[in-house]
């Protein structure tokens, strides 16, 4: 593993009702996720995904680096840029930033029809 | 251990405003979360892990594990426990915030089993009339006293 590798390209499809298991999974029942009709009165276009799921994507994506190590994911911060909807492709990506000292630092983002719902996103793995 | 009695006693009575040298406006009471094995199979089917470490007690002791293992993100859900309720009593309309941006740390992994304690402070507010930010810092620890995680959330709030 160098800088510059890519990770492997991470792609889901999230479907009309995740936002709802993962409500009941985390205790989230905001109506912005769960209600379209609630979520289009706070001037959404619908119910619209947690931010967190959105982040736990990336982490899967990131963990990629270490496959299968629980322990490997030490640090990953994240910028919700806009708002991700359910029925879109979800697409991560990410590149080794820096290896040093055992740990890799990288760089990741995720984009929903073209545009970026999360950026500015920075892991440090133990590899 | 002693570290999670003493938070517990100190706090336990509500949230309470400390003085602007401990770093932090606002501290809340510990919050627990009984972490089942069930709590873990349903957060890893609804963020798409497939990984079967996280899912069966076998592969999960195999590897080293005292029971089947979190994945990290699992802090989303011991921590909410925790947030949700800081955020009303900081008096904040739900159906008006934007979670902006997040950090997680970790350190000692989450196994089922565990009763993870996590601590709420407020760390910054910010804001106009239009809109207001508020950063909130977690700390959680396990039965044990070890720290597992700190998160730094970052809430806006639309409407101030």
């Amino acid at each position: 593993m160098k800088p510059g590798d890519a990770v492997p390209e991470l792609r889901v499809m999230p479907d009309r009702h995740l936002p709802h298991r993962f409500a009941g999974a985390g205790e989230d029942f905001n109506p912005i996720h769960i209600d379209p009709e609630a979520a289009r009165q706070a001037g959404l276009p619908g119910h619209v995904l947690h931010g967190l799921y959105l982040m736990s994507v990336v982490a899967r994506a990131a963990g990629e680096l270490a496959p299968g190590d629980p322990r490997a994911l030490k640090r990953l911060s994240v910028e919700f840029r806009d708002m991700g909807v359910p029925e879109q492709e979800i697409i991560v990506t990410g590149t080794v930033r820096e290896v040093r000292d055992g740990r890799a630092v990288m760089d990741a983002a995720a984009e929903q029809s073209g545009k970026v719902i999360v950026g500015g996103g920075e892991a440090e793995i133990e590899v | 251990m002693a570290w999670c009695v003493g938070a517990r006693e100190s706090r336990e009575k509500g949230g309470r405003d400390v003085s602007a040298d401990d770093g932090a406006e606002r501290i809340w009471p510990p919050v627990d979360y009984s972490v089942g094995r069930e709590n873990i199979r349903q957060f890893v089917e609804a963020s798409g892990e497939r990984r079967v470490i996280y899912k069966d007690s076998k592969v999960s002791g195999e590897a080293g594990f005292r029971d089947v293992v979190a994945p990290p993100m699992f802090a989303a859900v011991y921590c909410w426990r925790s947030v949700r309720p800081a955020l009303a009593d900081a008096g904040i309309d739900m159906t008006r915030i934007l979670h902006t941006s997040q950090e997680f740390v970790w350190s000692e992994p989450v196994c089922a089993g565990d009763t993870i304690t996590t601590v709420a402070e407020l760390r910054d507010r910010a804001g106009s009339k239009k809109a207001s930010t508020y950063v909130l810092g977690t700390v959680s620890h396990n039965q044990e006293g070890d720290e597992v995680s700190r998160g730094t959330w970052t809430i806006l709030v639309k409407g101030g």
